[in-house]
């Protein structure tokens, strides 16, 4: 079960080799940069206006007023950043034809499933790690509470793992790329919005969706709070995805 | 080494091919012909596991590549058609990923991706990018990787295409080279390559195995007589009739006169040549003899009179001019 390492490589090689790394990492940090500057701007100044008027600022702190927003945004941002990352991984190979050699040396479907997804999450754990840098600033001017830091920080990782393995499944069904990357998006941000939905639903409908959006499993994470019921629903939508993947690579070798 | 029985392969309702059936003995060079879209490469992906026989059975090594499939691939080098590679990889870090993923240990990789590189005439592009490699250098790269982790069977899908005459030379040496200690088949619709390169032929049209053996055998099955062409200029009387009274000659056929001169294929009996006799009797009758020769019996006219019974006569003239 180590076929899965070569395969891990080559994407990492490719990822690196190729501009797609480097294009998300810096415009992903430009704009998580410019919100953080803004939220931060923002709070500095709340706190100044507090200074002033003492019955302003009596719930301000940088967990609640910078992180959590800063977060959620970002989380935002990803559904359009992770189809970017996952769209080449299966489309490609099938496009080219490279596909025909991976799925003929001697791995399991799974090795070289398992290859592509973790490089893709590395990279997006690595990119997510470089903005770590907006915390440390904070810690820099003011003392933090890095636990529900790193809580929601893992709740964002979650969240990018339930959009890389949608990405990856939506790619193994198409050799187009274009097609994989926006029918990614599409998904995504469908599952983002049937929480709205959830608002005129009644009866047992209301609770389903609720449950089924996406956006709404971080918010306890931001807040310091790890709930199984999140994450079941990060590790069963990551289950599910890969499961489907799998399928999806091995109709190719049902008999027709 | 490989054992193909009545694989049929079909997609919705196009069949791609159907009831093939041939064997391949361990150590030989087998060449699989036949004229384009007629089921080589569909076979071949059948063989390398990449998909499934809609019905029939497949072994490679004594493994069934449906049910065994992992077991086969751990034995085999395949090279598809047009040798599919990652652009943006280079050749050596290429090389280097097939040998981990076909198992080959971290200490024997390196020295094995300089062997296949130096095999393949390719050391001198080890550190270029693939996308920026020409056809045939992307071609003998596709060929490196096959022969990553000395399989002992190598499926190749017209491995010398897009090559120049001289590559193309080393390559079918560097094939031949293989012959004892791997099983090979190989896909073409290069004629002499076949002739040059291989023990065995499968010739192969519009999805079935339309004739198989070694060249010499299918010679003789599709020419079971030999034939000479007499040309003789300021001939009187039967010329024909004269020619067929000669001892051993089974059938005479008048072909178009030409510059005043008369001509006839003349069929003998195999393994007796007439030709001494011929010429005898057309110098004894003081005839001028203009030409004599024997109609050669390449593989190349074996493919088009076996291609050409299956085909309706249309078809066939577009073949031979191909084959030209």
């Amino acid at each position: 079960m180590r076929g899965w390492l070569p395969v891990f490589k080559k994407e990492m090689r490719l990822y690196f080799g190729s501009p797609v790394a480097y294009v998300v990492f810096t415009f992903f940090l430009m704009i998580s940069g410019w919100f953080f500057s803004q939220i931060f701007l923002f709070y500095s100044d709340m706190s100044m206006r507090s200074f002033m008027q003492p019955q302003f600022g009596q719930n301000l702190n940088v967990i609640e007023n910078v992180m959590r927003p800063l977060l959620t945004n970002m989380s935002v941002v990803l559904l359009f950043f992770i189809p970017m990352l996952t769209m080449r991984l299966f489309a490609e190979e099938k496009r080219s034809g490279t596909i025909e050699l991976l799925l003929t040396y001697p791995v399991r479907d799974g090795e070289v499933l398992a290859g592509k997804y973790l490089a893709a999450l590395a990279l997006f754990a690595l990119l997510l790690g470089l903005t770590l840098l907006y915390p440390g600033l904070i810690a820099y001017f003011t003392r933090v509470e890095w636990g529900p830091i790193l809580s929601g920080y893992l709740g964002l990782l979650l969240t990018g793992a339930v959009f890389l393995s949608v990405g990856v499944l939506v790619s193994s069904l198409t050799e187009n790329q274009i097609v994989a990357g926006f029918g990614t998006f599409g998904v995504l941000l469908a599952f983002w919005i049937v929480g709205w939905g959830s608002e005129f639903a009644g009866g047992n409908l209301r609770p389903v969706l609720q449950y089924l959006a996406i956006g709404d499993h971080l918010d306890g994470f931001t807040r310091g709070l790890i709930d199984t019921k999140d994450l079941v629903y990060y590790v069963s939508g990551v289950g599910l995805a890969l499961f489907l993947t799998l399928r999806s690579l091995d109709s190719k070798r049902w008999k027709g | 080494m490989i054992q193909v029985d009545n694989l049929t392969k079909t997609y919705g309702p196009v069949e791609a091919i159907r009831d093939v059936s041939f064997g391949v003995e361990k150590g030989q060079i087998v060449g699989f012909l036949g004229p384009n879209g007629a089921g080589k490469s569909t076979t071949m992906r059948i063989l390398s596991c990449f998909m499934p026989a809609s019905s029939g059975s497949a072994k490679v090594a004594g493994y069934d590549v449906f049910s065994q499939s992992l077991e086969v691939r751990r034995r085999i080098g395949y090279l598809p058609e047009n040798a599919p590679l990652y652009p943006d990889l280079s050749v050596s870090s290429y090389l280097d990923f097939v040998a981990e993923i076909k198992g080959v240990g971290r200490a024997a990789r390196r020295g094995r991706v300089a062997d296949v590189m130096e095999r393949c005439f390719v050391t001198d592009m080890q550190n270029r990018l693939i996308g920026k490699l020409s056809k045939g250098y992307r071609q003998r790269v596709g060929l490196a990787q096959a022969l990553l982790g000395d399989p002992e069977v190598l499926i190749l899908d017209e491995p010398t295409i897009g090559l120049d005459p001289r590559q193309i030379a080393e390559i079918r040496s560097l094939i031949r080279s293989l012959a004892g200690q791997h099983t090979v088949i190989l896909s073409t619709h290069i004629l002499p390559e076949v002739s040059m390169v291989c023990d065995g032929v499968v010739i192969i049209n519009q999805g079935r195995i339309v004739a198989q053996g070694t060249e010499s055998d299918l010679v003789r099955q599709a020419f079971p007589t030999a034939r000479i062409e007499v040309r003789v200029a300021g001939a009187t009387g039967d010329v024909g009739g004269s020619l067929r009274a000669v001892p051993g000659v089974l059938k005479v056929e008048p072909l178009a006169p030409r510059d005043g001169s008369v001509g006839f294929l003349v069929e003998s009996e195999r393994g007796r040549d007439v030709r001494p006799e011929l010429v005898r009797l057309v110098t004894g009758k003081g005839w001028a003899l203009q030409e004599l020769h024997q109609v050669g019996m390449s593989l190349e006219e074996v493919f088009i009179r076996v291609i050409a019974g299956e085909q309706d006569t249309t078809e066939t003239v577009v073949l031979e001019e191909q084959a030209r």
